[in-house]
């Protein structure tokens, strides 16, 4: 074993565990802004065994797009609405904690059984390193990927909309203010007596 | 092309002459580049630290700093071991372990950029296919540090300069990357060292900032936004937020803020000159020249020199940037949050976009201009 090979073996040791311990982190701790922060951790090691399999590409937009991107919208959704409550007690809570465990459990076994089933190895297995990893990526995107990259775009388009109609209140009719039903938004602007309620009025 | 000075075949090749195993040698070599970028880092931030002061002088018809060595060049030394011996305070009720490893993740991703940084043909630490596309994803976790050490401070400001911080970076990062995407559709790669061969052969005309006029100051605005300069340098805005997230910060956590927004500044104006201004090639092309004067460009002493050249154009292209920076911080007033946000979603973002279209129309138009 060369200088090379044992640097692969130890980084990709080490990558599997900070992965699976900040996986850990990010389920077990009651700290949600603790579990955001792991998130980051879990995607940064993903990168990094991506690095190790030759995906180089791939390895920086995981960086870019999960850790960029999408943890800090989690962290900034955290940061915007922490409000610290204590939860009361619910009757019969055992009922849910046991489903959920079930459901958990189930869910590991049916992608422990994928994994084990699935045959991993590529046929003809190729050693030869890709040089242009972006340009494979291309070709392949724009050649037999093209369905599910049309529609990936068409998807993050509609959500971009979505957005856009949310945040612009100006389409949204008024009238929907006046009736109290479970589709207001809750960061509706708040009539200012229920802002005043705590001054004692 | 000549293969140029190979330091590392040279270096590993003389370590196996004194008997060491080939392994070995590559393992003594390993270590070498990455000390080396750590200390080229910290001193081009020791030279903009001493630039800041005494340009900053200048402009308030000042002296600046004078009497820490010639000129006051020692300055930044002195700040640095004075920082260094600072009592390292941790607030009463905020997140120790959070608070500590904020600055650690705003610094670190910024000295691993350096990485991608080329001084000459052979002179950068690696060539690596996804090199500009590494700097975008790297600068896209420091908002996560940010954040981390505002909501850990506990303190309001903190955590309104954290938010603000973060939402800043990513707003202008998506400006930034489409810029950063019109130069490497010309270049046809995402190599640093591709993208400035592609530049290269007539001098100051094959720069890319004649065929990306639009695209360089949309870099550039993103680029003092990401740093957190002026006029973009409200997250740290003193009137308003006493300094944002650093507020609670002291000692050696402050320093490393500190030397991370430097860095970044003199990171982003070497990437701005390997992008736009040729990266190290001089003013007028001299790689012909030898062949002018009939010396052979295989000539030990010729390549010393186009390697010393290479690396003085770089640094002499990225610290006029620098200074152009300085001089904009107090030329220009900050700008408001909203102001910001609108400029960077609404202004830039479009621009930037036309800016991508139009370089692609016009690179199928005139393939031979535009890197067909």
């Amino acid at each position: 074993m060369n200088i090379a090979e044992g640097v692969q073996v130890v980084s990709f040791f080490i990558l599997s565990a900070t992965m699976l311990a900040a996986a850990l982190g990010v389920v077990l701790l009651s700290n949600i802004v603790y579990s955001a922060f792991l998130l980051g951790g879990v995607f940064m090691s993903m990168a990094g065994i991506y690095l190790l399999l030759n995906a180089d590409f791939v390895a920086a937009a995981q960086v870019l797009i999960y850790v960029g991107a999408i943890n800090v919208l989690i962290l900034f959704a955290i940061m915007l609405v922490n409000k610290r409550e204590d939860f009361s007690e619910l009757p019969g809570r055992w009922i849910r904690k046991i489903s959920t465990a079930v459901v958990c459990a189930g869910l590991f076994v049916l992608l422990g059984a994928m994994v084990i089933v699935t045959p991993w190895a590529i046929e003809p297995p190729s050693t030869a390193v890709v040089r242009e990893t972006t340009v494979v990526i291309g070709k392949h995107l724009f050649s037999d990927f093209l369905l599910p990259f049309e529609l990936a775009s068409v998807l993050l388009l509609m959500a971009m909309v979505g957005a856009i109609i949310l945040a612009r209140r100006d389409f949204i009719p008024e009238q929907i203010q006046e009736r109290e039903t479970a589709l207001t938004l809750p960061e509706r602007p708040r009539e200012l007596d229920a802002l005043e309620g705590g001054t004692g009025k | 092309m000549n293969s140029g000075i190979d330091l590392q075949g040279t270096f590993i090749e003389s370590l196996q002459d004194l008997g060491l195993t080939p392994g070995l040698a590559k393992l003594l070599w390993m270590p070498l580049p990455m000390g080396l970028m750590l200390i080229g880092a910290t001193i081009g931030v020791l030279i903009a630290v001493w630039l800041e002061r005494k340009i900053s002088a200048a402009v308030q018809q000042r002296i600046g700093p004078e009497y820490a060595g010639p000129l006051g060049v020692l300055q930044p030394v002195a700040d640095g071991i004075k920082l260094v011996f600072k009592e390292d305070v941790i607030p009463a009720k905020s997140d120790p372990w959070l608070f500590t490893i904020g600055p650690a993740i705003v610094v670190i991703p910024v000295f691993l950029s350096y990485l991608i940084v080329p001084f000459g043909e052979k002179i950068s630490i690696t060539d690596i296919n996804v090199g500009i596309f590494l700097w975008i994803a790297l600068s896209s976790i420091a908002p996560i540090g940010l954040l981390m050490s505002g909501y850990a401070s506990n303190n309001k400001y903190s955590l309104l300069g954290g938010l603000r911080a973060a939402a800043q970076s990513i707003s202008y990062e998506i400006p930034l990357a489409l810029a950063v995407l019109a130069v490497v559709m010309m270049s046809n790669s995402l190599s640093t060292i591709d993208i400035v061969e592609q530049q290269s052969g007539y001098g100051i005309l094959g720069w890319n900032i004649w065929r990306q006029p639009v695209g360089f100051i949309i870099f550039w605005i993103a680029a003092l936004a990401e740093c957190e300069r002026l006029p973009f340098d409200l997250p740290e805005a003193e009137e308003e937020l006493v300094a944002g997230y650093q507020t609670e910060y002291s000692g050696m956590k402050f320093a490393l803020f500190y030397l991370g927004s430097y860095v970044n500044l003199v990171l982003s104006a070497l990437v701005f000159a390997v992008l736009y201004l040729g990266g190290w090639e001089s003013i007028i092309p001299i790689e012909n020249l030898g062949a002018l004067f009939g010396i052979s460009e295989n000539a030990p002493w010729l390549q010393v020199i186009d390697g010393a050249l290479g690396i003085t154009m770089t640094l002499i292209k990225a610290y006029f940037l620098v200074f152009t920076a300085i001089l904009l911080r107090w030329t220009v007033p900050r700008v408001r949050i909203d102001q910001l946000l609108n400029l960077g979603w609404k202004f830039m973002l479009p621009v930037a976009l036309v800016n991508l279209l139009l370089t692609a129309a016009l690179k199928l138009t005139f393939p031979f201009a535009f890197g067909g």
